[in-house]
């Protein structure tokens, strides 16, 4: 299933209607510890580059934006146990939440796994 | 995602660099600008350094913080003109914390200030140090020296095996015990060290020239026990110890007493009524400050931080100036102030984060033991 980035560095997992969003492993290294992570109701109406969720490190909290429109279906309910699955798996078991697609053709904007490596080799 | 703190509040200054600062760089260092410095973050990890300064020993660089010196007939009195602290009773190899305080009695910084037998040495704040000489110059007789010494770079080696990780380099680091400065030599340069540091743990501050920084701070981190610390941990370690931060704990608006650092207005300038703000500080010692800086124990995971409205029912009291996730607690934990009546240890309130409200626990401070060494051999 395709994989997408965001300049803000979200990944978001496409399968049908569906998507999974979370953050990459380099925002994970740029946080450093992270300590708590507040994802969004499910149900909640997210539009793109709006709120999603919070993720607290030791130090900042940061927000994460939505990479495209739709409504969450469900928020990853194991890191509120365990947020520091954020910093060990990221683009995994670390998974943010899963939202439908409003709009598809709003993928079509983001980078593909290639092209995120390029934006970040350019940080 | 956007990070919201450590962004540059030096607008429109160049941000400067600290003579360790390719050293900071090499050790893969995480910069950013703190002060009007590019200064290291975080090294491997703020969780990992925390928990290794209160294991092990940490090497901090703090050469961003003003190191200045006053000399002249009668410097203690003079100094005691702006300071609540007994200054004139501070023995030779002997500090002090103590208060800047404006003529209201508010805090203008908080420095150590060291009798070093031929001067006094003062350590202040890199954010703030600019206008403290400013503040010292304009209000100190023209007969008083003061010197900025830029030519000298501070650095801090904190934790229970920096007295170890230090004596094999200078010996004489062994013989002092909390709050006791000395002159020494190292590889044929001069240096000073204290006993003192702002983690909470045993430890000492290092003065010396510029251009012995590098192999100095290459000498200890050469040692097991010795891993160079970043601003992230030294921060979260100053929380758990309760020791407050000047710009977000401290500021102009609040008195000593407030800030529930009554121990810095000495008893003999109690009785001489004659320190800036006196009657106001005096006041509020006496009959209990309008509201105080109390420490926050914080329910659950989500961590409490700066600006956080702090309430009591429907009422806002006060508010957090410092909080996070502390890594010797396991829990997040804060910082504010609330009013007098609330400012009892056990005392419930809640903390506004993003709408939400979280409970927390008025506590004495600080959270994690201080482990200072107060005398030698044992």
């Amino acid at each position: 299933m395709p994989r997408y980035f965001t300049e803000e560095h979200e990944w978001i997992d496409v399968d049908g209607d569906v998507a999974t969003v979370g953050i990459t492993d380099f925002a994970q290294g740029q946080l450093g510890d992270i300590v708590f992570v507040e994802v969004p109701d499910t149900g909640a109406e997210l539009s793109k580059g709006g709120d999603a969720a919070v993720v607290e490190s030791v130090k900042a909290a940061s927000d994460v934006y939505a990479p495209v429109d739709g409504t969450v279906t469900e928020g990853n309910g194991q890191l509120e146990e365990d947020p520091a699955l954020v910093n060990s798996d990221p683009e995994g078991e670390g998974w943010f939440f899963r939202m439908t697609l409003a709009d598809k053709s709003q993928l079509d904007g983001l980078m593909d796994a290639k092209a995120y490596k390029v934006f970040c080799d350019a940080l | 995602m956007t990070d919201t703190e450590f962004t540059g509040d030096e607008a429109g200054l160049e941000t400067a660099t600290l003579p360790l600062d390719a050293w900071h760089r090499a050790k893969g260092g995480r910069m950013v600008e703190f002060a009007g410095y590019w200064m290291p973050i975080q090294y491997e990890g703020i969780m990992a350094e925390h928990l290794w300064v209160r294991e092990n020993a940490g090497l901090f660089d703090v050469s961003h913080m003003g190191q200045l010196a006053l000399s002249g007939d009668n410097v203690a009195e003079a100094l005691e003109t702006l300071v609540p602290g007994d200054i004139a009773g501070l023995k030779p190899g002997r500090m002090r914390y103590s208060l800047l305080l404006d003529e209201d009695g508010g805090i203008l910084d908080d420095l150590m200030i060291t009798n070093e037998g031929d001067q006094f040495g003062i350590v202040v704040n890199g954010a703030v140090k600019w206008e403290d000489i400013g503040h010292l110059r304009e209000n100190l007789p023209d007969d008083i020296t003061l010197n900025h010494n830029e030519d000298y770079g501070l650095l801090a080696l904190q934790g229970p095996k920096a007295v170890d990780a230090l004596a094999r380099l200078v010996p004489e680091a062994a013989s002092l015990v909390f709050m006791q400065a000395t002159r020494a030599t190292w590889a044929g340069h001069a240096i000073a060290l204290s006993r003192s540091g702002y983690t909470g743990e045993d430890g000492f501050e290092i003065s010396l020239p510029n251009e012995a920084l590098t192999a100095f701070a290459d000498a200890l981190c050469a040692m097991d026990e010795v891993k160079p610390i970043g601003l992230g941990a030294r921060d979260s370690l100053r929380l758990e110890a309760g020791l407050p931060l000047y710009g977000h704990d401290l500021t102009p608006a609040i008195d000593p007493a407030e800030a529930d650092l009554g121990f810095a207005v000495s008893k003999r300038r109690r009785e001489e009524e004659n320190f800036p703000g006196a009657a106001r500080i005096l006041g509020h010692l006496e009959d209990g400050p309008p509201r105080k800086r109390v420490g926050l124990l914080v329910d659950g995971k989500l961590p409490v931080r700066e600006g956080a409205k702090l309430f009591d029912g429907e009422d806002e009291i006060g508010v957090v100036t410092s909080g996070g996730f502390a890594p010797s607690v396991g829990a997040p934990i804060a910082m504010g102030y609330v009013p007098r009546d609330h400012a009892v240890p056990g005392t419930a309130v809640a903390a506004e984060v993003r709408g939400k409200l979280v409970h927390c626990t008025v506590t004495a401070m600080p959270f994690v033991p201080h482990n200072y060494v107060r005398k030698t051999g044992g």
